[in-house]
């Protein structure tokens, strides 16, 4: 099984520009930030999720606090996988009870990674709201869950791949659509 | 790691080892929150069976379960079947057809673990067989060995005490071998096991030689229930010449590190003031030891393992 690329659907440009926007929407929708925290899923929605909180600060000059989420351990396919999947480490070192935390991952798929993601959450306190940004939507829910903040809807089908880069982890920015080949 | 058992380090690869260091991290962490427990074992059940005594091997398996949220009974061999005379493969057997998909078992006889290993499609973990191996305790050792040093590359580590009749310092040399660690026996010659040479190991006689320049002292109980008569004159004596004392400590690194799997016998073994010190790290390796077996069950109760080993 291989990957072609299809499509490059976000440049390091535009990728950057949708965490700005993503920023202003969160500042907006909160108005202001003041008991607002990021909560950066694994792998990718973390540095994401360092990055809008960044930009959350050159715009409202506050320092948002951002967490890292591991859900494997919520994982709701454990038992039918052939071998466990890598334990991250979660890392939220301060008390979520009463803020609005707002998780961060880089694609919506069937939504099963974020209703790991609000069990893994819950499991840390109570917030008082939950809201979801992601860098990608790209359909096919299987779960009634659905995204506060968008960076881009991406309509795709399920035999296409969908990888997202970032600096942090893959020395670039950017978003493409690849397709499963058999060979 | 992807195999059903855990009989012993000597078959464990050295990836194998780092997979179940690595897990037992995020594992730790859930320990200390408010909430500690997670749903990943949630419809998965687990026994342990101890025909010798324990406090906390027995009970961190369970409360290692417990914080997956697997369901772990404790059979309790001394008011069970065990007693009327019912052979140990059909308490396997009778424990296997109630639907259980791991057990943890400790025995007096070597071997037992991998006995009944053949005889079950339960996962199996060793919790110690007789003199042979306690792999899971060697295991937090080298958690706790890591998580202070860094790393286990090429550490120099003094185990002191009964050699001959410890399974936790064989499982322990084999676990530290894999790592390219100085590893150095110290104990009266009446209980040295013949063959260290082989497993790459220097033995030594006196404590000061053999703490020079270490990075880690483990210290082994002096196992009464084990003792034949003779091999060493008295309590008294041995704590006269191999009881870890502070003055001890000046001939190894400044920073190292003194572990004993418990329990210990103050005063005889160790000196108080090494067991309270600052270089101990005693009762913090109980604490990894829950965080490496929830690792452990983490890694070898997943879906469809049975499949794949039978």
């Amino acid at each position: 099984m291989g990957f072609i690329d299809k499509k490059i659907i976000m440049d390091d440009l535009a990728l950057n520009r949708a965490l700005t926007r993503i920023a202003h929407e969160i500042i907006e929708r909160n108005k202001g930030v003041n008991n607002v925290a990021l909560v950066g899923i694994q792998r990718r929605g973390v540095p994401l999720a360092e990055r809008v909180a960044r930009r959350i600060t050159e715009i409202e000059n506050v320092e948002v606090p951002v967490g890292i989420l591991d859900i494997t351990l919520y994982r709701d396919d454990l038992t039918t996988l052939a071998s466990q999947p890598v334990v991250h480490r979660t890392a939220v070192n301060f008390n979520i009870n009463d803020m609005n935390v707002v998780l961060v991952d880089d694609v919506l798929y069937t939504g099963r990674t974020i209703r790991a993601a609000l069990d893994a959450l819950i499991d840390l306190g109570r917030p008082k709201s939950i809201q979801l940004a992601v860098l990608i939507d790209r359909g096919h829910r299987e779960l009634p869950i659905k995204a506060d903040f968008i960076g881009k809807n991406v309509p795709t089908s399920r035999q296409e791949v969908v990888s997202v880069f970032v600096q942090e982890v893959d020395g670039k920015d950017g978003v493409v659509i690849q397709e499963i080949t058999d060979s | 790691m992807n195999q059903k058992d855990l009989l012993g380090l000597k078959e464990l690869s050295r990836e194998d080892i780092e997979s179940i260091l690595d897990t037992a991290v995020p594992m730790k962490d859930i320990i200390k929150r408010d909430i500690k427990k997670v749903p990943t074992l949630r419809g998965k059940a687990m026994v342990t069976v101890f025909y010798e005594n324990s406090t906390r091997t027995r009970t961190s398996f369970e409360i290692a379960g417990k914080y997956l949220s697997a369901d772990t009974v404790n059979l309790a061999v001394s008011t069970s079947s065990v007693q009327k005379g019912e052979s140990l493969k059909d308490t396997v057997k009778t424990i296997e057809v109630m639907g259980f998909d791991l057990m943890v078992i400790r025995h007096s006889m070597s071997g037992t673990p991998h006995y009944v290993s053949r005889n079950t499609n339960m996962s199996v973990i060793n919790a110690g067989d007789g003199t042979n191996e306690h792999p899971t305790q060697a295991l937090l050792d080298l958690y706790s060995i890591r998580e202070k040093k860094g790393t286990l590359d090429g550490l120099k580590v003094a185990i002191v005490g009964d050699i001959l009749h410890s399974r936790v310092a064989r499982s322990n040399i084999y676990g530290l071998s894999k790592f390219g660690c100085e590893v150095r026996v110290v104990g009266p010659a009446t209980l040295m096991p013949p063959g260290l040479e082989k497993m790459n190991v220097k033995s030594y006689h006196s404590l000061e030689a053999a703490l020079k320049g270490v990075d880690v002292i483990n210290i082994l109980r002096i196992q009464k229930e084990r003792q034949q008569s003779g091999l060493f004159p008295s309590l008294d004596e041995y704590a006269n010449l191999y009881m870890l004392r502070p003055e001890h400590l000046q001939a190894a690194k400044e920073d190292v590190l003194v572990l004993h799997p418990g329990p210990m016998n103050r005063g005889i073994e160790i000196s108080s003031q090494v067991a309270e010190g600052l270089n101990s790290v005693i009762n913090e390796q109980v604490t990894n030891g829950v965080a490496v077996r929830m690792a452990l069950l983490f890694l070898m109760m997943g879906g469809s393992k049975n499949e794949v080993a039978s």
